[in-house]
């Protein structure tokens, strides 16, 4: 087909247009994904004069297709011929940025937030602005809410008369009949303040804060909240009592439980933002009401910062605030009738003890600590669990360990297999944690107990679970406490269990080392190549070509190839193609 | 995920036991009946506190009628104390005193005339409000289904529902002055009303949207402002939340509400056609309101048949990619469409509509390709076919000629003859003349797909030798940021470059 054109344009504008018009959307798609080939091959003038005003016109499309030529637009800009042209980009990206999936819309206003810095300031002014000032004006709502999302990247760099457009129209946006825009306004408040000289914080910031904050919409109040967060740390500490404080009390204290729960999401960064002395005196209060709330999420929510609230307290009052105001609110969530509540807690409650010392933490925090390892819901239990080392580097995990044990035991032996997994992920970090001794007495047994579970999920995070042990404890330990009781496995009536051996092989024998595995594992492997199940042999095929580069290459040539030969020549399609995978991998061939 | 592993340990060998089989899995609804129901109760923010004791008040019928009114009043007043129904054993007294009131108001609305006088107008409205306003509670189950899942029921119910019984009464009362009470039935009113409909209790939604139909009745000047509104909880379920659970009784209000639009449709109407209902067709929960999105469909088309072509070009723009049983929903509609469409308006969505249901027709979902060829039972829409049959049986009969040798399902197949038969007498010549074509026609499919095949892999070439050039895309692009001038400086010569390369392959292809 090249040859029989005679043009010096190969491949002629209309072929790839086609392509992107193909019925198949599938195919339209993947022509989209690779748009910067085309532009490429059409060389820099041809994608601004022809390929570009396609792109603009044929918008009506799949949203999927608009997505990806959304993001391709982004990183143009050296397509069309450096930031000089950059602005080309801008009428596609327009259109792209009033379509109705949300997706799409968000694409195309970070695509047009990345070329927003290619302009040049001049070009900002002539050819960005302009756009945005569109879009703000225009009659659905959503391009008025992509326009949201560009103010701040086009203010810093524009003359002060467009400066004061710009917060014209930010205003205009704030007070938008549309709760979608409304919504789109509040999420970018506390952007645009950052940008805005501080006079105009106070002067056009601070109002429209105010009003979002009490707008009649609670999905609009919430996200005042966040603004809140971003303002408070803009304003001087004089100014926040009389322009923030006030609505942030009412925040707190809203009727909607999503705003309270916003509340108590940001409440660390609202802490940081305000300072020490409003914390004492407003966040106080608010946090214990929080913590007290009559909704479960927003409790968990709070309960979640309950550790982050403390650390970041002003130390001349820590400790007396935390005695006195957060602890009575704690003990009170650790019998709370919500899980979700009492397991964020358990997330977070251990890392109290170091804020408060050993005397505290023995006489406040372990009772608790005790509460919650007995608790009915396994992932209170587990979090707990996951934190141990706070309090081990504090008291020490002695204290612990006679409630640890059937604790660990009992969820070791939890019907729910997601909840016998999740412990023993943290095997590893109990194991460093108790010590090698506490650990062969107690815990080794689970450990080989899971590798015969009947959740495939389990069998093979158990097999990583020794990997990770013997990495803490050493190959000696591990040839003495586990090697022997896997290798033993190999001879299980079971296949699944033979095949657990091979499993375990694999994780092993690198940590294990050469001598370890030629001496003990290899020849427990090649018996295996002749098991009755197929399943068994094929993975002896990929096992060996697993430990193959542990192994010395005498070892290879006089063991192992004869052995893979013999599988290669299985009656069994799998066997022989894993076998000569492993023949050819390890280059025995 | 861990079960992604699981088909790595495919099983070979028949002979496991039992034991080994148990997964530990239960199916989903087994656990959802095993955990028990409890019902929510409302997000207030608690600050009552210290209740005083409810007493009975004298029976309004028992009043001497000069009385009655202030009587009337303080009923009202006294329901506007709330109870908390989480809490079974406190106030049972109290709660039993209104709950009798609440009866009693009911019955006293509902059978006398009369009693509506304009001054009760604000503490009628005012009782309403205190018991029905309320804040939803969190779903007790972040990923409630609701087409599997039980819904949470209120727990204030026993007086919820008298309260709405009584909004009711008051507005069907024939005494009930539209004029008095839009001082109190406002839009802020209907604001707090619409958010209601979001309730997990279909017993609350069903009160609602009585309730909201004659409010739309009967107040004129909130018509615009409700439509406005339900508009934006769709537009705001549609792209952002994709949960509101009242969205089928919203759209069955709608439904008669477009029943009664003037003609020719304002554009505001089209609008909410066009940018509201058919992207509605692509939320998660389609299947649970879609007899009610059809229904305002169809009502559209009804009014207007020149919509017939955005719409339904609009539904092909949506169709399911990956769901068969929206798939069936989606064919479902297009059938009620057919039904009502004019033969001139099929004519213009005819060639994009069945490339579509050609393309159904051949699905290996069974239930997709029987709901297709259904169409074919269809007096009318055979009728159409038949009208159209040059154009319509080009796109059909590849799929057809297709299916009837390879599809898995034996029923599809028999239906496929069927549909074949009837074809084939419609035209009988160019049905012939289509299956001499067959093997050429495929053939040619192939060539083009090679063709494009060996077009990028050309593209992807040159991309690669622009790379292997140092001055490639990627390059180039990472520059961009950093290092505008430099790039620009480049610019040029990077496009003679590809110009060179083009020309250098366009040469060895030749050869």
């Amino acid at each position: 087909m090249a040859g029989a054109e005679g043009d010096d344009s190969l491949y002629p504008i209309a072929v790839l247009i086609d392509e992107l018009r193909n019925e198949d959307v599938q195919l339209r798609l993947n022509s989209i994904k690779k748009l910067s080939t085309i532009a490429l091959a059409l060389g820099v003038e041809r994608t601004r004069t022809e390929l570009l005003p396609f792109l603009t016109d044929t918008i009506y499309d799949e949203d999927e297709v608009l997505l990806a030529l959304a993001e391709q637009l982004g990183s143009f800009t050296v397509l069309v011929g450096g930031p000089e042209y950059v602005h080309c980009l801008l009428p596609p990206l327009e259109s792209l940025a009033t379509v109705e999936e949300t997706v799409v819309r968000d694409k195309a206003v970070e695509s047009l937030r990345k070329i927003s810095q290619e302009h040049s300031p001049v070009d900002l002014e002539v050819h960005f602005e302009p756009l945005v000032k569109r879009l703000a004006c225009g009659d659905w709502f959503t391009s008025r809410t992509s326009a949201c999302g560009l103010f701040s990247v086009c203010y810093p760099r524009v003359s002060s008369t467009v400066k004061a457009e710009i917060r014209q129209h930010f205003r205009t946006l704030c007070s938008d009949d549309t709760p979608m825009v409304r919504r789109a306004a509040a999420s970018k408040l506390g952007e645009f303040a950052k940008v805005l000289e501080l006079d105009y914080v106070k002067s056009d910031i601070i109002p429209l804060f105010t009003a979002l904050a009490s707008d009649e919409q609670d999905s609009v109040r919430l996200l005042a909240v966040e603004a809140c967060v971003s303002i408070a740390t803009l304003l001087p500490q004089e100014d926040l009592e009389a322009l923030v404080m006030p609505t942030l009390r009412q925040a707190a204290e809203d009727k909607s439980w999503r705003v309270r729960y916003m509340v108590a999401d940001k409440f660390s960064e609202l802490q940081k933002a305000v300072g020490p002395e409003i914390t004492k005196n407003d966040l106080v209060p608010a946090f214990q009401n929080l913590l007290k709330d009559c909704e479960a999420e927003v409790r968990a929510a709070a309960a979640n910062k309950v550790k982050e609230f403390c650390e970041n307290l002003p130390e001349d009052s820590r400790e007396t605030i935390i005695m006195t105001h957060v602890l009575p609110c704690v003990k009170e969530l650790v019998s709370d009738t919500n899980q979700h509540v009492k397991s964020a807690l358990a997330s977070v409650i251990m890392g109290l003890s170091t804020i408060l010392g050993k005397d505290n933490t023995v006489e406040h925090l372990l009772p608790l600590f005790l509460a919650q390892l007995k608790d009915e819901c396994p992932e209170v239990r587990l979090n707990i669990i996951s934190n141990l080392d706070c309090v081990n580097e504090v008291i020490g995990i002695r204290q612990l360990s006679q409630s640890l044990l059937p604790a660990i035991v009992e969820l070791a032996e939890d019907a729910k297999w997601r909840v016998r997994l999740a412990i023993i992920e943290y095997m590893p970090l109990l194991a460093g944690q108790l010590g090698v001794e506490f650990f062969d007495e107690k815990l080794n047994s689970l450990c080989m107990a899971w590798l015969v579970d009947h959740v495939y999920a389990i069998r093979e995070a158990a097999t990583c679970n020794l990997m990770k042990l013997v990495e803490k404890f050493g190959a000696e330990w591990a040839q003495n406490t586990i090697v022997p009781k896997v290798l033993s496995m190999s001879n299980d009536p079971n296949y699944l269990h033979r095949m657990t051996t091979l499993f375990c092989i694999n994780a092993l024998s690198e940590v294990c080392g050469q001598e370890i595995t030629t001496k003990h594992m290899l020849p427990v492997v090649l018996k295996m190549a002749s098991d009755q199940v197929a399943n068994v042999r094929f993975n002896v095929a990929k096992c060996l070509q697993k430990i193959g580069p542990v192994l010395d290459s005498s070892a290879l040539q006089a063991e192992v190839k004869p052995v893979l030969e013999i599988l290669a020549t299985d009656q069994d399609m799998d066997v022989k193609y894993f076998a000569q995978e492993a023949i050819s991998v390890l280059t025995l061939a | 995920m861990p079960w992604s592993y699981l088909p790595a340990v495919c099983i070979k060998m028949s002979a496991i036991s039992a034991t080994e089989k148990v997964d530990g899995f239960t199916r989903k609804s087994m656990r959802k009946a095993q955990k028990q129901r409890k019902s929510q109760g409302s997000s207030q923010f608690r600050t009552q506190s210290s209740l005083v004791e409810l007493s009975p008040l004298p029976h309004l019928k028992d009043t001497p009628s000069t009385e009655q009114q202030v009587l009337f009043v303080q009923k009202l007043q006294q329901c506007c104390v709330l109870f908390d129904f989480l809490d079974s054993v406190t106030d049972l007294k109290s709660k039993e005193v209104k709950r009798a009131t609440l009866n009693e108001l009911v019955d006293y609305v509902s059978t006398n005339r009369g009693v509506l006088v304009d001054s009760a107008y604000p503490d009628i409205i005012h009782m309403i409000s205190t018991n029905l306003f309320r804040t939803l509670p969190p779903s007790e189950n972040p990923d409630f289904d609701p087409e599997e899942d039980e819904p949470s029921l209120e727990a204030a119910w026993p007086h919820i529902q008298l309260v709405y019984e009584f909004l009711l009464r008051f507005l069907e009362n024939p005494d009930f002055q539209p004029s008095t009470a839009k001082r109190y039935i406002d839009q802020k009113f209907v604001l707090q009303l619409l958010d209601l409909f979001d309730s997990e209790d279909p017993r609350e939604r069903d009160f609602l949207k009585t309730i909201l139909h004659r409010i739309y009745g009967k107040f004129l000047g909130l018509r615009a402002f409700i439509r406005k509104q339900i508009n934006n909880i769709f537009l705001r379920f549609i792209y952002e939340t994709e949960h509101f659970n009242g969205v089928a009784e919203l759209l069955e209000i709608l439904g008669s509400i477009i029943n009664g639009f003037a003609l020719p449709l304002k554009a505001e109407h089209k609008q909410f056609l066009m940018k509201v209902l058919i992207p509605m067709h692509t939320t998660r929960g389609l299947a649970l309101f879609h007899a009610q999105l059809a229904y305002c469909v169809v009502q559209f088309l009804e009014k207007d048949s020149t919509l017939t072509e955005p719409v339904v070009r609009g539904l092909l723009k949506f169709w399911p990619k990956t769901c068969s049983q929206k798939e069936v929903m989606f064919l479902g509609e297009i059938e009620e469409i057919l039904d009502i469409i004019e033969p001139t308006q099929f004519k213009k969505i005819q060639e994009p509509l069945f490339k579509q249901i050609s393309k159904c027709v051949a699905s290996p979902h069974f239930q997709v390709a029987e709901r297709s060829l259904y169409f074919w039972n269809n007096e009318y829409i055979l009728s159409l076919i038949e009208e159209n049959i040059d154009k319509i049986l080009p796109l059909m009969f590849g799929s057809l000629y297709r299916i009837s040798k390879e599809h898995w399902n034996q029923t599809i197949v028999a239906l496929v003859y069927n549909v074949l038969k009837t074809l084939m007498e419609m035209n009988g010549k160019l049905f012939d003349e289509l299956t001499a074509s067959y093997k050429a026609d495929r053939q040619r499919e192939k060539k083009k797909e090679q063709e494009r095949e060996d077009l990028w892999e050309k593209l992807e070439a040159l991309k690669l030798q622009d790379v292997s050039n140092s001055r490639g895309l990627q390059i180039a692009q990472n520059n961009n940021n950093n290092n505008n001038s430099l790039t620009n400086a480049e610019e040029p010569n990077t496009s003679a470059a590809i110009t060179d390369s083009v020309n250098s392959q366009t040469f060895n292809c030749a050869k």
